[in-house]
């Protein structure tokens, strides 16, 4: 299965933030979204889940447009994982865990004995199962990050779309949630990850989008596009890249910011 | 990672780490079993609300006993004269029933009207007159008072004129631009009362000191005192369907609770979900404020208390507001009944039990800002 954008712009009014975007993501594979704050990673990520219609050109689900499919059946290919966000009410974790299962049963129904069951497993895989009855709004940012990730593998879509998964994750659970989601493109799942941590697309995607400036200005493997001088211009600092090598003597690619 | 590979699990989920599946699986009963005690405590609340009705028969200016009311199903019960009989059967069903059975429906309409509401706005301060539904019925009964019309005419035209000012706001907040539509339909609704407010006011000037004037303010107030057989039948169909609509709706309303973009993720069609939760809402409040007139503080305080009792999943939460509402609003009408010699209006007593419980849910909830 391939989600495609073809020419897309998108935005939050008329003005596109984001435009001429192409860009494939096949099931099984993992890509990273990099850029500078403001640059429109969360609007073409919001546009991917139908919460914003893309101002022109059109996202594709093999041959189907996806704006022709019904919000119902878009859910059950695309999960989305937004920013952590601080809920108004204090629902419990397995609620809003189940909840990602919604568009499984008609609007007047609610979730089944399967239901629970899967949400409980989704709560597993990103190892939360012991917080099943705490209230959402009682858990740390990072917490509630996992729980999000957690509903949007309730959903059992085909991609998963995630903004920023792990910007208030402590480092031990920044790499968890990595593997997690290496071991979900592994079995077949496409990921598109936006992402302020140039390290984390070196070390896990298989392709990366550099967007600056409203448009997309490269895309490509991690080593080949996330050179010295790319990462410069994005972020305006200077970076160092090189490689060490890990136990089994491979090369592994890290890049540090240069100060003064 | 520990546990189950998720790479194995998502392509075979019922294959996923055998030893742990057995664990989900007593965690799962658990579940269903939380969902039986949601049950349990719904239906002591409908017993309770059986036997509030009951009592609630009882209440009033004549006051009835047990025997009084088992010997209209029973007539060899009791060996009273059958005039008395009679006497009791009209006041039961002209006066006390339509009474306790308006004070239910009601109740019950608001309070899950309310408790709506507050899940689609995202906001526990809600009520269910936040697009203008009460101030314009008020409005247009004053308006009919003031015409000297008949008394089904004045709800009537309360009844028009409270839907009027709902379709003001959604026509207003459409033309307005920016912001979130939520929000601008939340400050239209804000605008649209407010100028309908001031149209009773100036009727209220306008009005006869000594013949409308005083008609207004106590209808103004809320009162059940003079409920009929007819205003039930034109309470019975609007918050009896609007109810059913929004407990049906009450699970994607769990996810229009995270905001719209998320239910929209989430696979909610959320125009629609928006549209019926309104809709039925509206529905509910107009009639309710038709026929008994404005009467505060339960659409807004009984959700709250019901989300402290049961948790903030809508599955229960309507539910239990729905049955809690029923509950409060008849003892509300009895104690207006029976605190004095003349009857108190009947949202003069909702607002005095109201607003300390309200102070109190502030409290609580600015302990919970503060962490």
């Amino acid at each position: 299965m391939r989600l495609s954008i073809e020419n897309l712009s998108c935005g939050y009014t008329r003005l596109p933030v984001l435009s001429g975007v192409n860009l494939a993501i096949e099931a099984g594979e993992f890509v990273c979204l990099l850029g500078p704050n403001g640059s429109g990673k969360t609007a073409l990520l919001k546009t991917l889940a139908g919460i914003l219609s893309p101002l022109s050109g059109q996202v594709k689900l093999d041959e189907t447009r996806w704006t022709d499919l019904p919000v119902r059946e878009r859910a059950a290919h695309l999960a989305y994982v937004p920013q952590a966000h601080a809920p108004v009410f204090a629902f419990k974790v397995i609620d809003l865990v189940a909840m990602g299962r919604t568009a499984r049963w008609p609007l007047w129904a609610g979730p089944t004995e399967v239901d629970w069951r899967a949400a409980e497993q989704a709560l597993a895989w990103v190892q939360m199962e012991a917080f099943a009855d705490r209230l959402f709004t009682e858990i740390s940012g990072g917490e509630r990050q996992m729980v999000l990730v957690a509903r949007a593998l309730a959903q059992e879509a085909r991609f998963l779309v995630l903004d920023e998964p792990a910007s208030s994750l402590d480092f031990g659970n920044q790499v968890r949630m990595l593997q997690t989601l290496r071991r979900l493109t592994r079995a077949g799942i496409g990921v598109l990850m936006a992402t302020h941590h140039p390290e984390h697309a070196l070390r896990c995607a298989s392709r990366v989008a550099v967007v600056r400036e409203g448009r997309i200005r490269q895309i490509g493997p991690p080593n080949e596009v996330l050179t010295e001088s790319c990462l410069a211009e994005v972020y305006r600092v200077p970076f160092l890249v090189s490689e060490i090598f890990d136990q089994q003597n491979l090369p592994v690619r890290v890049c540090v910011p240069q100060l003064d | 990672m520990a546990g189950p590979a998720p790479a194995e699990a998502i392509a075979r989920p019922d294959m996923a780490g055998e030893t742990r599946k057995s664990a989900l699986d007593l965690t799962a009963t658990a579940r269903l079993a939380q969902g039986k005690t949601g049950r349990l405590r719904i239906a002591v609340l409908t017993l309770a609300l059986a036997g509030s009705v009951v009592v609630s028969l009882r209440f009033g200016a004549h006051p009835l006993s047990l025997a009084d009311l088992l010997q209209l199903w029973f007539p060899s019960w009791s060996a009273t004269a059958e005039t008395h009989r009679a006497t009791v059967v009209a006041l039961l069903w002209e006066i006390r029933l339509p009474r306790v059975c308006a004070a239910v429906l009601i109740g019950a309409g608001l309070s899950v009207a309310g408790a709506s509401y507050q899940g689609l706005f995202r906001n526990s301060l809600v009520s269910p007159d936040i697009l203008g539904a009460s101030s314009g019925a008020a409005f247009g009964a004053a308006l009919g008072i003031m015409l000297s019309l008949g008394i089904v005419a004045v709800q009537s035209l309360a009844f028009a004129s409270g839907l009027g000012a709902v379709f003001l706001t959604f026509g207003l907040s459409r033309t307005m631009g920016g912001g979130h539509y939520t929000l601008r339909l939340v400050l239209t609704g804000m605008v649209v009362g407010s100028l309908f407010m001031a149209g009773i006011a100036v009727l209220k000037t306008l009005a006869d000191p000594y013949s409308k004037l005083p008609l207004i303010t106590f209808w103004l107030l809320g009162s059940l005192s003079s409920v009929t057989r007819t205003d039930l039948w034109m309470l019975l169909p609007p918050v009896v369907l609007g109810s059913t609509v929004l407990l049906l709706l009450r699970w994607p309303l769990n996810a229009m609770a995270l905001g719209e973009e998320e239910a929209r993720s989430l696979g909610i069609p959320t125009g629609q979900v928006r549209g019926w939760t309104l809709v039925c809402a509206t529905l509910i409040t107009s009639v309710a404020v038709a026929v008994a007139g404005v009467i505060g503080w339960v659409g807004l305080m009984v959700p709250h208390l019901a989300r402290f009792w049961i948790g903030a999943n809508h599955r229960d939460l309507l539910p239990v507001s729905l049955l809690s509402g029923a509950i409060f609003l008849l003892w509300a009408d009895n104690l207006a009944r029976w605190l004095f010699v003349v009857e108190l209006p009947l949202g003069v007593v909702t607002c005095a039990c109201g607003v300390p419980v309200f102070l109190l849910v502030l409290r609580r909830s600015q302990r919970a800002w503060s962490n």
